[in-house]
């Protein structure tokens, strides 16, 4: 009995230390920069639409954000790879994730963390820790979605 | 003069995820499933276009603008080929982003070496 009590008294020691240790962010500094950040990616995309629309005017809005996407995809995987993605993510917090650039970030960021694991247990395994529940979670929800237009 | 409103738009819901990520110290796995199915609940109840008619990139950039094409090609693929298209529908809209995402990130991380080890 005394073990268990002895053992409680310890985990909780344990968890108030691991929360003093836990960096603190400071929340208005962060906020703004998220919002900077996220607010300048969004501009670079529409920018990148914007100029895709100007070269091919006969192209179709969906292909267009598609290309912009892919173009924005492009992008942060680079700075992934040669680790400029990470230190504009150290700055910016959620201004780095929400946007599609953090998607692609978290698909090439553990591929490479893990390449020394090799191609396929590394690279390949690795790729879907994030983007795999993105994936799941989304393509459920907009069949269900899909299942219910079929019946209005 | 429109990009404001992308900027504004596009700043406000990164500004949800660090919201989130202060509050409650969530991971960022969880942040982009959370945006991915605000998109589709989004589209699902026809807020979507309404917004990206102004916001454009503010809200398409986001991954919100994922979760919303997935719902958009299910419905759309469900209203043309039914429950089969339902199954098709969401990742053919999505495909292209997926296929570039995976591709790349194949690419680069053959070429580059990771830099937290060194």
């Amino acid at each position: 009995m005394d073990k268990i009590m002895e053992e409680k008294k310890r985990n909780e020691a344990y968890a108030k230390y691991v929360q003093a240790k836990i960096p603190k962010t400071k929340a208005w500094p962060s906020l703004f920069n998220s919002f900077l950040v996220g607010g300048i990616i969004c501009c670079i995309g529409q920018g990148i639409n914007d100029l895709i629309l100007l070269w091919f005017p006969n192209m179709a809005e969906q292909s267009a954000w598609a290309y912009t996407l892919i173009v924005l995809i492009f992008i942060a995987s680079f700075l992934t790879g040669i680790g400029v993605y990470d230190k504009i993510g150290k700055f910016a917090g959620g201004g780095s994730i929400v946007p599609i650039t953090g998607f692609s970030n978290s698909i090439t960021s553990p591929a490479l963390e893990f390449k020394h694991e090799g191609v396929i247990y590394g690279i390949c395994v690795k790729m879907f820790t994030i983007a795999g529940p993105v994936i799941v979670v989304g393509v459920v929800a907009s069949f269900l979605v899909g299942v219910v237009y079929l019946f209005i | 003069m429109y990009y404001l409103w992308v900027f504004l738009i596009g700043g406000f819901i990164c500004m949800l995820g660090q919201v989130l990520i202060i509050y409650t110290n969530i991971t960022s796995a969880r942040i982009l499933v959370t945006f991915v199915i605000i998109g589709v609940l989004l589209q699902a109840f026809g807020i979507f276009d309404p917004i990206s008619e102004f916001a454009r990139a503010g809200i398409n950039v986001p991954i919100i603008g994922f979760g919303a094409s997935l719902a958009k090609g299910a419905i759309s693929g469900a209203q043309s080929k039914g429950l089969l298209g339902a199954f098709t529908g969401g990742l053919e809209a999505t495909a292209g982003g997926i296929a570039a995402a995976i591709f790349f990130a194949f690419v680069f991380s053959l070429i580059f070496k990771s830099k937290t080890k060194s």
